[in-house]
């Protein structure tokens, strides 16, 4: 017993330095862990707990809320409100469609990945969409639909109408058709939004790419010559298994952006014409914080399934990871 | 190299490829170009239907002071300056912390920790509106810079955490060993060791989050009311309504709200491109 005394006086380690390395990590992970677990984590808990009250987020004057518990009434009347259905419907649309910036992106990381001079300049100009803010994309691509004076309309008159001036010298347009209003579209809408979306996905898709085809092995791409191979079997079998992780990459944040598909749809037809572009996201918010009084209950519900969609590639994504780290350390 | 270099290929086939390359860009920038040459445009272009033709005359200076004195556009930038700013700072920040935390020291939570950053980050916002709003509400953050900054700050931390926690594991753990064998304490092993060697993960994640929150458009949405606070892109969306079918102000107002983080990109082209590519290459 003595001896252990000894040696603690001697070496007079305190309990902290001799735990420092238990202790340490927690001091550096405290700050973020906390502030990310009040703003994330305990949200995403809250809105679930939520999704089973009816409240239109006022509180009473001793500052209890005034939720009312419903139980799972909330997923009820979900289960037969057409708006959810379209909205949902229209997810798996963006969902799909989405996935055609994964190619996209590749035929023109292809199509870039050349040493010709000035080349870096115009992989930077290609990717020019990215960066700009979907509102100012969704702006955009609204006015080019539009049918009186957008970039499609002007197309049109020029094809299809005949311009007459008449006696003060005002021009009119008779038109042999009507030019398409995209946007006000209940059946083709969405698919105009979407097409929208594509723009920047792809420019995003294709950066991947474009990395992933930077670091190509270069002895196999050589071997494979050597072989015949060539064109899309060369692509096919040699190029894409190793642009795996480009493609996994490129699929998660193209899924990851289908579901988040908010802005443009707010930006250019706010879920309309008649609710026809409607996606969970926007819905959601739609319902929660609506002109008619906020309805967080329903409103979490609907959150509450969007969330559980997501889960299902946030699980996958991140076995993936543990896949990664297991094989990796 | 993947295709074949076009610099081996006969003359022709370089000279066409040198051609076809500024048309595929036109064509793919098309949008943009038009509503830039929109905002150089007179109204009376518009009106008369010169969408693609040469401007009648040149209005771009006019158009673009037309935007700052019609409008509030100079205080939406304002807005969005201080909302980015201080989160880019807050979120980098807290990153290097919890990244050389979850990447260097060996705990067993140290993983599920780490995939909780991971998930956080990919959540929809939808899921933490109603409790983010609510919350914002009681505590006063409500319409507030300040209550956006720290929504955000949050928000990117996950991000950021996930991109430093990788970047920190791949350095030589020698170093950090070394230095643990000397006596150095920990947190001097962060900032003389770790800190100095994450530079160009800091750059990355800079331009990255000043990007991300800049073009935010939801939250602003949802943590404000008033004009006064509101971010640029919740701006532009107000000048949309305030000109209507003033179309060339409309594309002005775009344009500047794109303004700073195309800069951004083409200043730190570089780290932009590192960090949105990461995990993209083995």
């Amino acid at each position: 017993m003595s001896a252990i005394d000894n040696t603690r006086m001697t070496t007079n380690t305190s309990w902290i330095a001799r735990n420092k390395l238990t202790i340490a990590p927690w001091l550096f992970l405290i700050p973020a862990l906390a502030y990310f677990a009040i703003y994330v984590v305990f949200p995403i808990f809250e809105s679930i707990w939520l999704s089973f009250f009816e409240w239109n987020g006022l509180y009473r004057a001793d500052g209890t809320s005034t939720a009312v518990w419903v139980g799972f009434d909330n997923y009820v009347k979900l289960w037969s409100d057409q708006k959810f259905w379209t909205s949902l419907k229209n997810n798996l649309l963006w969902l799909i469609l989405f996935m055609l910036a994964v190619p996209a992106g590749l035929m023109i990381a292809l199509f870039l990945n050349q040493e010709t001079p000035g080349m870096r300049l115009y992989k930077s100009l290609f990717f020019f969409p990215f960066v700009i803010s979907q509102v100012v994309v969704g702006l955009i691509f609204g006015w080019f639909y539009n049918p009186d004076f957008g970039v499609i309309g002007s197309v049109w008159k020029a094809l299809y109408c005949e311009e007459t001036v008449n006696l003060l010298g005002n021009a009119t347009f008779r038109c042999s058709q009507t030019p398409p209003d995209i946007l006000s579209d209940p059946v083709i809408a969405t698919y105009g939004i979407i097409a929208a979306g594509l723009w920047p996905q792809i420019a995003y898709c294709m950066i991947l790419y474009l990395t992933g085809l930077n670091n190509v092995a270069a002895d196999q791409i050589e071997a494979g010559r050597l072989d015949g191979a060539k064109g899309w079997k060369m692509l096919w079998y040699i190029v894409l298994p190793q642009l795996r992780p480009a493609t996994f990459i490129a699929v998660v944040v193209t899924v990851i952006g289908a579901l988040r598909s908010f802005d443009m749809i707010a930006i250019m037809t706010q879920g309309g014409p008649f609710g026809s572009t409607n996606v969970l996201a926007y819905y959601m918010y739609e319902t929660a914080i609506s002109e008619y009084g906020e309805r967080y209950g329903y409103g979490s519900a609907i959150a509450t399934v969007l969330f559980i969609i997501m889960l299902f590639y946030i699980s996958y994504f991140l076995w993936r990871m543990y896949q990664d780290e297991k094989g990796g350390h | 190299m993947f295709p074949r270099p076009i610099k081996a290929a006969s003359a022709p086939a370089r000279l066409g490829y040198q051609v076809v390359v500024p048309i595929a860009l036109v064509i793919w920038l098309l949008p943009l170009i038009a509503i830039f040459m929109t905002s150089i445009r007179p109204a009376s272009d518009i009106n008369s239907g010169n969408v693609f033709g040469i401007p009648s005359s040149f209005n771009m200076v006019e158009n673009y002071v037309a935007v700052f004195t019609q409008s509030q556009a100079f205080m939406y930038l304002m807005n969005s300056f201080m909302i980015t700013i201080p989160t880019v700072i807050i979120s980098v920040g807290l990153a290097c912390l919890a990244g050389y935390a979850l990447a260097i020291y060996r705990f067993r939570v140290a993983l599920p920790l780490f995939f909780l950053f991971v998930a956080g980050n990919f959540v929809p916002y939808q899921i933490l509106m109603v409790p983010v709003r609510d919350m914002s509400v009681q505590s006063g953050l409500y319409d507030t810079i300040q209550g956006q900054v720290l929504f955000h700050g949050a928000f990117q931390t996950g991000f950021c955490t996930l991109f430093m926690r990788n970047f920190i594991k791949a350095l030589p753990f020698d170093l950090i060993e070394s230095a643990r064998i000397e006596g150095v304490k920990e947190w001097k092993i962060f900032w003389y060791v770790v800190l100095p060697l994450v530079r160009p993960a800091i750059a990355a994640l800079s331009v990255l989050i000043f990007t991300f929150v800049w073009n935010d458009f939801f939250w602003a949405n949802v943590l404000t009311q008033g004009e006064s606070v509101k971010p640029i892109t919740a701006g532009v969306r107000a000048l949309n309504g305030q000109f209507v079918n003033n179309w060339h102000l409309v594309s002005a107002a775009s344009l500047l709200a794109a303004v700073p983080p195309v800069a951004m990109f083409f200043l730190m082209q570089k780290h932009f491109i590192a960090g949105l590519t990461l995990g993209a290459v083995k």
